[in-house]
């Protein structure tokens, strides 16, 4: 917590996350402030993933609860929750292969508040983008996977977001995409978006970000600014399991 | 021998109209819920239950066929409200045999609050005679079986291709829970594609009562049996491949009826299910279906 500090924009307490008998994530707690960038940290199969789908209520939160601009939205269904400004880049990227770019954006559009701004949001990402404007009538199924990325993340764009949840944006993608990527998440947060990063590589994570969680076994094990977890070193990072 | 194919083509073209209708409202529900809805053919039935009963008013044809369709849509819909929806989430099995019992539930009420026995849909003469079509004689209830078929076909693609639900129905068939990510209402993206199974399967019902002239409680059983083996023939979860079934399988159908020696006949049906699993050993996916992505 940073203190005196207005309340944060994503608030999680005590979330729990079971799958069936599973346990996925336990009593895990963490917030995002407005505009900043916080990177959660975990090895694969720590809960990482599940912590992004029990807020975006795609995952079945059994505790805990999850606030989005002071609004309790646990419980709450995933389309709702979008609506107000919230909204996450999925692992993976799926985006809809068999839509053509240009539908794939036309969605990401559906959960705005004022349906005056699509043509111009359409603008923006297409700018930031230049390569989907290229490609706008093709099927998504065709691009490359950095290009289904950019999609991906323009899709969420469309929206007009307050906050951005990013599911581990570099994976399975060339160095050089990563990079563009990366680079792309401060000048996300220069627009004026709030980011919540999962990463598997912590290096390239904590460069962006201002602060992180480390989540292990479903728990969160470690806090700290992006300096600080820079500085701690290998020894946590054995304990998360991580590499790199 | 030209007159008597063109006479075939005409009448797998019509038969293959309906399957496509009914197997491409399977589809539909099909490709958001992963539910083969045993319950479709029933809609035909109420459709033409609501016929009997608006002609007995006195309802011209086209009205009471107009009432016909857009009961079934609403039928749908509730059926999707009352039992679909809590069992959204359960097993494809439970889903399954969820729509087993409403067609049962549904076939009962049938029987003791109507009747048993068929009940005669009078069509007017206008379609039960014949048009002069190039100097051949075609039944006005085939073209209008084909007309209506085309129609339809165009409507959905445009409404697939054009509106928003439409996108967002394709979407839906891909991955669910990210087109919910997109902020579209779940709800609404399948109460839709069961407002648009109600349409095509009341479309097919009238065409279907309209060439046999009655209905009965039993009646939607026979002709959702070939929606769904259709549905699996073009490739579960493909729409355009449920139309392709439905055409195929009534292809394959005419020909036989019109092409076997006598003594063969009373196995023709034995014999088109013995060519579409020949297919579907070569082409397990179905004709324009993808091999099944493991998510």
């Amino acid at each position: 917590m940073t203190g005196a500090s207005p309340p944060a924009l994503i608030q999680v307490e005590g979330l729990a996350v079971h799958y069936g008998p599973v346990q996925a994530v336990r009593d895990a707690r963490l917030d995002v402030g407005r505009g900043e960038i916080v990177a959660l940290l975990g090895a694969n199969g720590a809960g990482k993933t599940s912590v992004l789908a029990a807020i975006m209520g795609l995952a079945p939160v059994t505790a805990g609860l999850v606030r989005f601009d002071g609004a309790a939205i646990h419980g709450r269904p995933t389309e709702r929750i979008v609506r107000l400004g919230l909204t996450l880049v999925p692992e993976g990227r799926r985006v809809f292969p068999k839509l053509t770019v240009a539908e794939n954006l036309r969605l990401g559009a559906a959960a705005r508040r004022r349906h005056d701004g699509a043509a111009a949001a359409l603008d923006r990402v297409y700018g930031l983008f230049p390569v989907l404007a290229e490609r706008r009538s093709q099927d998504a199924g065709t691009l490359s996977g950095g290009e289904q990325q950019q999609l991906a993340i323009a899709r969420a764009l469309m929206s007009d977001p307050k906050a951005l949840l990013l599911d581990e944006p570099s994976l399975g993608l060339a160095p050089r995409i990563v990079d563009a990527i990366f680079d792309l998440i401060p000048a996300l947060r220069a627009a004026g978006l709030t980011i919540l990063l999962v990463e598997q590589n912590v290096e390239l994570a904590l460069a962006v970000a201002d602060r992180g969680y480390g989540i292990a076994g479903g728990r969160i094990v470690l806090e700290g600014t992006a300096a600080q977890l820079r500085a701690s070193g290998g020894l946590e990072r054995a304990y998360l399991g991580l590499a790199g | 021998m030209t007159d008597l194919l063109l006479q075939q083509l005409v009448n797998a073209l019509s038969l293959g109209g309906i399957y496509a209708l009914l197997a491409l409202g399977l589809a539909a529900v099909f490709s958001v819920l992963g539910l083969i809805n045993f319950a479709h053919g029933d809609l035909m039935t109420i459709t033409g239950y609501t016929m009997v009963f608006a002609l007995a008013g006195d309802l011209p044809f086209a009205a009471a066929a107009g009432l016909g369709i857009a009961t079934a849509a609403l039928a749908a819909v509730l059926m999707e409200r009352i039992a679909f929806r809590p069992v959204r989430n359960a097993s494809t099995a439970t889903m399954l045999l969820t729509s087993l019992a409403v067609s049962a539930i549904l076939q009962v009420l049938f029987q003791n609050l109507i009747s048993a026995r068929p009940k005669a849909v009078p069509a007017p003469a206008a379609l039960t005679g014949a048009v002069d079509v190039l100097g051949m004689d075609v039944g006005a209830i085939q073209l209008l079986a084909i007309g209506a078929t085309a129609l339809l076909l165009v409507l959905m693609t445009l409404f697939l291709r054009r509106s928003l639900l439409g996108v967002a129905m394709r979407a839906a068939a891909a991955d669910f829970p990210v087109t919910r990510l997109m902020g579209i209402d779940a709800n609404r993206v399948v109460a839709v594609a069961f407002a648009i199974s109600g349409v095509l399967a009341g479309v097919a019902g009238v065409l279907w009562i309209a060439q046999r002239g009655s209905v009965d409680p039993l009646m939607g059983f026979l002709p959702v049996l070939k929606a769904f083996i259709a549905v699996v023939l073009g490739g579960l979860g493909s729409l355009s491949g449920a139309v392709v079934g439905g055409f195929a399988l009534a292809f394959i159908e005419v020909a036989l009826r019109a092409f076997l020696p006598e003594g063969v006949l009373p196995f023709r049906d034995a014999i088109a299910l013995s060519i579409v699993i020949a297919i579907l050993v070569v082409r397990p996916q179905g004709l324009l279906g993808r091999r099944v992505a493991v998510r």
